[in-house]
């Protein structure tokens, strides 16, 4: 019997060219790619056919939940330290420099400015699940921006820093955050969830017109036929 | 592509040479970089947010005949109720329309709805900026023209020849985000010059209330429930 002689093949595929283009894919992501802030809350924006995109730099972002709790956000790291810095020198709570290194890392936040120092002494999981917690108790005054208290300390000759209510965090925030800015130069950009009563983003409107912040951004996501 | 040929005549050896193929495997590193590329494809964000610019005006009182009022004869209100109703009305309400159920009108957020009402107030300059809308979007136009144009058409529309429609919205305060954002989405897709978002008056209060047949006390406020004799 003849032996059937197998021909020997060889099933090397050569990767390079797969590589190449798998190398130039990467490149192109990792250069393009600007990471998902992380957001304590699910915020679910309204539909909108707007085309005006995000400001790239120094914007703060007023994130409002379902019920009325406010977070902030500010995407300029160097921002964000003077601010709280002003706003925890308003309420004569200190900061030792590992708290202060900490800052800088928030993405976004929302504890009264009493507990900043607890939170930062976290670890950015610890942070997490104890905004998780605390968000699980109804009215819960510990989490959440305050923003409470009169609306009604208005007048002609009082200047913003005269209606600064002591119980409304939020307003001292806001204003630290844009003290010495011209107009338009921090931009504000609300960003509630869609089904939010409306009387909570009157009152937090009505706070940043106390201020003289007329011009808001209402963040929204781009209205697609499935979305109506 | 991956082999390399090496050509082993190192001096010592001599006679023949010794054809040596370096083969190097790229499949780990294809799997790497697909793995790496998933990563990213995952965590980006490629399409961003949009915004939608609004102004609120100052709480300071304005003068009068700072060309900021609104004409009561081209005014339109838009009032938002709770569970998703609208409703607008014409003009200003006079005393003959407090107790009249059919001067407020219940209108949907359907295109049929409040965009068809927007859109028939609204005809002399949604034609017009239609037109320089699409010339923007085939590029004969700049942007930075068709920005001044639009402003230039509002305005006029507005001084001279009164046929654009001041629109006011009024959210209650149970109405959601939603719906003061689609209010305001209405007024960038029928161009609407002139828009704001106001307090409801004690009027509208009333008149919501009598919409609902009586049966939304919760559009009152306490001072009126009390007048009204509702606890």
């Amino acid at each position: 019997m003849g032996k059937v002689k197998v021909k020997k093949q060889s099933t090397f595929i050569d990767m390079t060219a797969m590589s190449d283009v798998t190398v130039l894919l990467l490149t192109f992501f990792m250069l393009t790619s600007t990471f998902m802030q992380k957001e304590p809350i699910t915020v679910n924006t309204p539909a909108s056919v707007s085309e005006v995109k995000v400001p790239e730099t120094n914007s703060v972002t007023i994130l409002v939940d379902k019920d009325g709790k406010i977070f902030l956000a500010m995407d300029n790291p160097a921002e964000l330290q003077r601010t709280t810095e002003a706003v925890a020198a308003h309420y004569n709570v200190t900061f030792t420099p590992a708290q202060q290194n900490a800052i800088r890392k928030l993405t976004s936040f929302g504890v009264p400015i009493r507990d900043l120092p607890a939170y930062l002494d976290k670890t950015v999981e610890k942070q997490d699940a104890y905004v998780q917690e605390q968000l699980k108790i109804p009215n819960n005054p510990r989490i959440g921006i305050p923003n409470g208290g009169s609306e009604n300390i208005t007048g002609d000759d009082a200047t913003a820093a005269n209606k600064i209510d002591p119980n409304n965090e939020f307003k001292v925030w806001i204003e630290s955050a844009t003290k010495g800015k011209a107009i338009g130069e921090v931009k504000l950009a609300i960003k509630a969830d869609k089904t939010t009563d409306y009387k909570v983003v009157k009152k937090v409107i009505s706070d940043l017109r106390d201020l003289r912040k007329n011009e808001y951004l209402l963040v929204t996501n781009l209205r697609t036929a499935s979305s109506d | 592509m991956s082999e390399v040929q090496v050509n082993d005549d190192g001096g010592k050896k001599k006679g023949r040479q010794k054809k040596q193929v370096l083969r190097v495997d790229f499949t780990p590193m294809v799997d790497m970089n697909m793995l790496l590329i998933t990563f990213f494809m995952f965590s980006t964000t490629l399409l961003k947010p949009q915004v939608m610019n609004i102004s609120m005006p100052s709480k300071e009182k304005a003068e009068e005949g700072s060309g900021t009022e609104f004409r009561a004869s081209t005014a339109l209100t838009i009032l938002l109720g709770d569970e998703n109703d609208i409703y607008y009305y014409e003009g200003m309400p006079t005393e003959a329309d407090w107790n009249d159920t059919a001067y407020l009108k219940r209108t949907t957020y359907n295109e049929d709805g409040i965009r068809a009402v927007l859109m028939k107030k609204n005809d002399g300059t949604y034609q017009k900026i239609q037109e320089l809308k699409e010339k923007r979007s085939k590029g004969t136009i700049s942007e930075q023209f068709f920005t001044e144009k639009v402003t230039e058409i509002q305005t006029e529309a507005n001084k001279n020849l009164k046929i654009a429609p001041n629109v006011l919205i009024k959210p209650t305060d149970n109405s959601s985000y939603k719906n003061m954002v689609d209010a305001l989405d209405e007024m960038l897709v029928c161009n609407i010059g002139f828009y704001q978002i106001g307090e409801l008056t004690d009027g509208d209060r009333y008149l919501l209330y009598l919409k609902s047949n009586k049966t939304k006390p919760d559009y009152l406020t306490d001072a009126q429930k009390k007048d009204l004799g509702i606890n």
